[in-house]
């Protein structure tokens, strides 16, 4: 893998996906220029149907876009033979997604640290790392449970962690708090946070305003296109006691 | 009445004060009712001895408020043009900033959009604030608690910018 001199991870140009043809041409993703930062979290926001989840799995290469280009630390994901684009998936890119997608017949640890295994690591080590993983996230004691035991919280927490497994260069979630109530999607969000300061580059897809809002980044997304971007990192006025009813 | 919606509305075209009110009660609906009628003459009274409307009466009718025609003074166009641009805070009051919606696109002097971006953009940054104070609260502390509700508006306020968004997409004129 060439490393590249800018720190840019992920990158794409004139991203396009279609489907159907002429009248019914439906255009999913539509031109995306996407640069996203080495350590950066970056939430793309935007109602159902914009075409954000169609774009997540184009980025992670769950899916070939119809024209344009995809480079992952600087390698072009976008022309990829298979085998070389489920290598990539399997050791470069780490997904969370809403439904968890957790494998019911196993417990916690064995799902963590099953991406190290299909990618050949000794057991040993995958279990070791598989066991820190879930102190990571908080669930050290939960290890031996299967999903069905825990909460979705804890679920999506365990699924986070084996999104880790490999130590993925970007993390990509898609509404990782769409099936959690207020107190998980906490849990979750501090999670990510933790994340984002241990340096993990992370891209969101979501329509949770609460979750977009802790991004350094958020990216509305209509019909397929960007149209609006905020920084959100720095230059805060933060008056939260203005919007308490506690007049300064 | 706010005077800047007063402006703002006059800004399409200079009109009667009946002609406000009927834009105001078709913006407001039920909530409208509210409204004094006069409150509207009150405002441009107001308005006109701050030198940022001038009125002509109609020509054959008798000199009084409900039978003049109201226009915008250039410094009541930047009046308005300012408001506009404005990004309240903890505000705008909801009516304000639907009003400012509904002006802006009828009088074509901004697109609606473009000010629910704006406003969108300070909603998040207040969101992230607000956020964050909540998570670094512990479990249960009683703060947390009201950093929630902090949390829980602002998520509101953006689902209503949303519709904002949906509602003027594609459409240049109140309806």
């Amino acid at each position: 893998m060439s490393e590249t001199a800018d720190t840019v991870v992920l990158r794409t140009r004139e991203l396009r996906k279609t489907y159907g043809s002429q009248a019914a041409l439906v255009r999913a993703v539509d031109g995306i220029e996407l640069d996203v930062a080495s350590g950066e979290t970056v939430a793309v926001m935007g109602p159902s149907g914009c075409g954000k989840s169609t774009l997540l799995h184009l980025l992670g290469g769950l899916d070939r876009p119809t024209g344009g280009e995809i480079w992952l630390a600087g390698r072009r994901v976008d022309r990829m033979s298979e085998k070389a684009l489920a290598r990539m998936r399997r050791d470069a890119v780490g997904f969370v997604f809403q439904a968890f997608h957790l494998m019911d017949e196993l417990t916690a640890v064995e799902n963590v640290e099953l991406p190290a295994l299909l990618d050949g690591r000794p057991p040993r080590a995958a279990r070791r790392r598989a066991a820190g993983l879930l102190e990571r996230v908080g669930l050290a004691d939960r290890a031996g449970f299967l999903p069905a035991a825990l909460s979705g919280g804890q679920r999506q927490r365990v699924a986070i962690a084996r999104a880790l497994a490999n130590e993925p260069l970007v993390v990509l979630a898609d509404e990782p708090t769409g099936n959690l109530d207020s107190a998980a999607t906490v849990e979750v969000l501090r999670l990510f946070e933790d994340l984002h300061v241990a340096g993990q580059t992370l891209v969101i897809v979501t329509h949770d305003s609460r979750i977009a809002a802790t991004a350094d980044r958020m990216i509305s997304m209509r019909d397929g296109a960007f149209i609006d971007e905020t920084r959100l990192t720095g230059g805060t006025s933060g008056n939260l006691a203005g919007l308490a009813g506690l007049e300064g | 009445m706010q005077q800047e919606v007063v402006l703002a509305l006059l800004a399409k075209e200079p009109s009667h004060g009946y002609q406000l009110r009927a834009r105001l009660r078709q913006a407001l609906g039920p909530l409208g009712d509210a409204m004094n009628a006069g409150q509207v003459y009150v405002t441009l009274t107001r308005l006109e001895k701050a030198g940022l409307v001038t009125s002509e009466p109609s020509p054959g009718l008798p000199d009084r408020p409900d039978r003049k025609v109201y226009e915008l003074t250039p410094t009541g166009q930047q009046r308005v043009t300012d408001w506009l641009a404005e990004v309240g805070w903890p505000g705008p009051a909801p009516a304000e900033f639907h009003l400012k919606l509904v002006a802006a696109a009828s009088a074509r002097l901004a697109d609606p959009l473009t000010i629910v971006d704006v406003q969108r953009r300070e909603l998040f940054r207040r969101l992230r604030d607000a956020q964050r104070a909540a998570m670094d609260e512990p479990d249960g502390s009683d703060a947390g608690l009201l950093l929630e509700g902090l949390v829980l508006r602002l998520q509101a306020d953006l689902r209503w910018l949303e519709a904002c968004e949906r509602h003027w997409t594609g459409r240049k004129e109140p309806r």
